[in-house]
């Protein structure tokens, strides 16, 4: 099994617990991950984009055209990013409107919950019921109850299971 | 001790494996300055400090030398130690670092040192191991998470063994990546600090040095040699005689990859140099005799390629590999192609930068920045390193240099335009952390100086840029362990500055009158530097959000679409809409701290009923 997996977004999405979610379930599962994050002055607002490697790889990072799915919670990273992907690619993307990619209103739903960072679970819920990624709902949930601090993790599930669920 | 029964397994990011690794290999006193990628090794020690079985000092130290000093003089006692910094963060501690190479360590130490390719966060992407070349310091190159926790305590051996100051280097791609690593029980070492007095050594003067200097030069070729350090052979199956690939660190991670997914794993040769400093001299023969062509991929500086001087060498010397920036695998890919003659990839995309950041909404440097570009349009703004370099976006940073850097720049600035008759105002920002770093030399240097400049200390209370670490004033050290606090404005006044004011930048009104008395100040005839303290805490702070008034902020019909409020202010929850090109506020970003109001030329931002 490998796997190859951006996310994309801008600082303060959620952009670093999505990307620990699924590695995390990788790790749960025995395979080999290894990720590669965005920290420092680009967190303040900034594009950022983490890589998630699934499988027997030595390198966290994704070279162009290589990578299974992209997450992208910035619509607007679609330019920056987009090359990454493979052409077969499974693209899933946070917009209200229409365009490339399988789409959900993530931070609409998020919003909804009342916090629009949700907006990366709510991606999540929408990949797993696409089958995109390599684990499953139940995977990506006991990882959340792992990595979300103890007062968030409803609200973390629920989010799951509206993106999970939403048409 | 007690064994564990199955090794335990942990995701953790590179930096974390490595503070982990500090605490199993029973490291005493850490010490650091924060700074990306560096930093949360050290929070990664302070997050695990309940596991180690020794007592252990954990300091966030003013700056890189002193974080250095303090692990050096541990380190005499006999006890580990380590001093961790970013790669910029090594020229602060370069004085001690340099002399450490002569006089060694008795217990181990090591310097942490991450470095940037790219640069990813930094003023430039120098090469910590071209630095260890020229320091004469052993220095390893990890090419994962994984293997970077490994090196700990071989390095600790080792320093020990040879009484050196061995450099952990890694870089951004593996400070930040995750990988699963296998957690181990600390080590019990049960040391008692024991200082043996040598003054021919631990304070050599320069009759003893040549002395040392020997004994440096014969660790080093001893050292060069230890087997745990050699270079790592993947041996080819003949495909491409005399041929080899070397690299070290992160890259030759990306090239393994590289090589399985072209079918190239296990059909050439393949070096990974774990120490790129000093290269044994048997490998640089075993190189010159069994190969006619090399390629070699390192980040950043071309050091394995210059040691190993091989005529048959294609790398950054002979521009078969970029010279600048990141050895990203689609560059590898480039350069192997054309090594190996394959056939070429893809020509890469241009790159395309994404959203830049800003200062968050709500930011009270973004206050105090809108208010020094409005009193002053015509100002010079020198500024620092932290959260407030982008001050830049709103106009009101015109240089970044280094820590410290602002204010003899802004005295530098000054002298050189009094000297021609006028000068123009000239408004300094320094962050309250890089204040006590370098800021305050610089401060007394401007003021005996007689330079007549504005220094803004922008006080958020916390080391915004790399997270949240303690500073002096607030009275708190590592680990929240209370502490005595330093004020800034005693030191302020300490350093003979006369004019020392205290505002809190949302108060637009007041914030400007005291710049524009500043200037007054500075322009009389007994004036001289003038100290502005704009005091709000970060507002990435919970406490600090909390603590404050929060409305909901809307646009009134009233706007006409200026664009001030989103040019000037450049606030991210300000954005224009682009079907009625006027100004909008994204509710999602939006902190409701209303310093935009008065920014509005016609009153159409509005605080509406209160959160």
């Amino acid at each position: 099994m490998k796997q190859q997996i951006i996310v994309s977004g801008i600082g303060g999405q959620g952009v670093l617990f999505l990307t620990r979610v699924i590695a995390q379930a990788a790790v749960n599962r025995g395979l080999p991950v290894l990720t590669s994050e965005t920290h420092g002055m680009a967190q303040r607002g900034g594009t950022v984009l983490s890589t998630i490697k699934v499988g027997a790889f030595a390198s966290p990072l994704i070279r162009a055209g290589q990578a299974d799915i992209g997450l992208l919670l910035w619509e607007a990273n679609l330019p920056v990013h987009q090359a990454l992907l493979k052409l077969e690619g499974k693209l899933l993307i946070n917009a209200g409107q229409d365009g490339a990619g399988e789409r959900i209103d993530a931070s609409g739903i998020a919003r909804e919950l009342g916090n629009a960072v949700l907006s990366n679970l709510v991606l999540l819920g929408l990949a797993v019921r696409q089958q995109a990624l390599f684990c499953s709902a139940a995977e990506c949930e006991t990882a959340i109850r792992q990595l979300a601090p103890a007062k968030f993790v409803e609200q973390n599930l629920a989010a799951f299971q509206l993106g999970m669920e939403k048409r | 001790m007690t064994t564990m029964k199955h090794p335990q397994i942990k995701l953790l990011m590179g930096n974390e494996a490595i503070g982990q690794g500090l605490i199993e290999a029973g490291c005493q006193v850490a010490a650091a300055y924060p700074g990306t990628p560096s930093t949360e090794i050290l929070q990664a020690v302070i997050d695990r400090r309940e596991q180690a079985v020794e007592p252990l000092h954990i300091e966030w130290s003013v700056n890189e030398k002193i974080a250095f000093e303090v692990a050096l003089a541990a380190s005499y006692t006999g006890k580990r130690s380590v001093a961790v910094m970013k790669q910029v963060g090594l020229n602060v501690a370069a004085d001690p670092f340099m002399r450490t190479a002569y006089l060694g360590v008795k217990g181990g130490m090591l310097t942490i040192v991450a470095d940037d390719p790219g640069p990813h966060s930094s003023q430039n992407e120098q090469d910590t191991r071209l630095f260890c070349l020229q320091a004469r310091v052993p220095v390893l190159d990890p090419a994962s998470p994984a293997e970077a926790k490994q090196l700990v305590p071989l390095a600790f051996a080792l320093s020990e063994q040879y009484e050196m100051n061995l450099v952990l280097r890694p870089t951004t791609r593996i400070c930040h990546s995750r990988q699963a690593v296998e957690l181990s029980e600390p080590l019990r070492l049960e040391r008692r600090a024991d200082f043996q007095k040598d003054p021919t050594r631990w304070a050599a003067t320069p009759a003893f040095l040549p002395q040392l200097h020997r004994k440096l030069n014969a660790n080093l070729e001893q050292i060069a040699g230890e087997p745990e350090l050699q270079p790592r052979l993947t041996a080819g199956d003949g495909s491409y005689p005399r041929t080899a690939l070397v690299a070290s660190g992160i890259v030759y991670a990306h090239l393994v990859d590289l090589l399985e997914e072209l079918g190239l794993t296990g059909r050439i040769d393949l070096f990974q140099v774990l120490m790129p400093y000093p290269l044994n001299p048997a490998f640089v023969s075993q190189l010159r005799e069994g190969y006619d062509r090399l390629l070699v991929l390192e980040e950043t500086y071309p050091v394995i390629e210059l040691q190993l001087a091989h005529p048959g060498a294609a790398g950054k010397q002979t521009g078969a590999v970029p010279r600048e920036g990141e050895l990203t695998p689609d560059l590898v890919h480039q350069v192997l192609a054309a090594f190996l003659g394959l056939p070429a990839p893809a020509e890469l995309e241009a790159e395309r930068r994404g959203q830049r950041p800003s200062l968050c909404p709500g930011c009270p440097h973004r206050a105090a920045f809108y208010s020094i570009k409005q009193c002053f349009p015509k100002g010079i703004f020198p500024s620092d390193i932290g959260c407030y370099t982008l001050g830049m976006n709103l106009g009101a940073v015109n240089t970044v240099h280094c820590m410290g850097a602002c204010i003899s720049q802004g005295a530098g600035f000054f002298q050189a335009y009094v000297q021609d008759g006028e000068f123009p105002t000239i408004v300094v920002t320094i962050g309250d952390s890089t204040f006590f770093h370098a800021g305050i030399p610089a401060l007394i240097n401007a003021v005996v100086q007689q330079a007549r400049i504005i220094v803004v200390i922008l006080d958020n209370a916390i080391t915004a840029m790399t997270g949240g670490q303690p500073v002096p004033h607030m009275g708190i050290a590592a680990a929240e362990k209370p502490t005595r606090a330093i004020a800034i404005e005693p030191l302020v006044r300490a350093s003979g500055v006369e004019f020392l004011e205290v505002c809190d930048p949302y108060d637009k009104e007041r914030f400007e009158a005291l710049l524009r008395q500043a200037d007054d100040y500075i322009r009389s005839s007994d004036g001289g530097v003038a100290v502005l303290i704009s005091r709000h805490g970060c507002i990435m702070q919970p406490g600090v959000r909390k603590g404050q008034e929060s409305a909901v902020i809307t646009i009134h019909d009233r706007c006409v679409g200026c664009r001030k409020c989103v040019d000037a202010f450049e606030c991210p929850a300000l954005m224009m809409d682009s079907e009625s090109n006027l100004a909008v506020i994204d509710q999602d970003r939006c902190i409701g701290c209303g310093t935009c109001i008065p920014v509005c030329p016609v009153a159409a931002i509005v605080k509406e009923e209160k959160r």
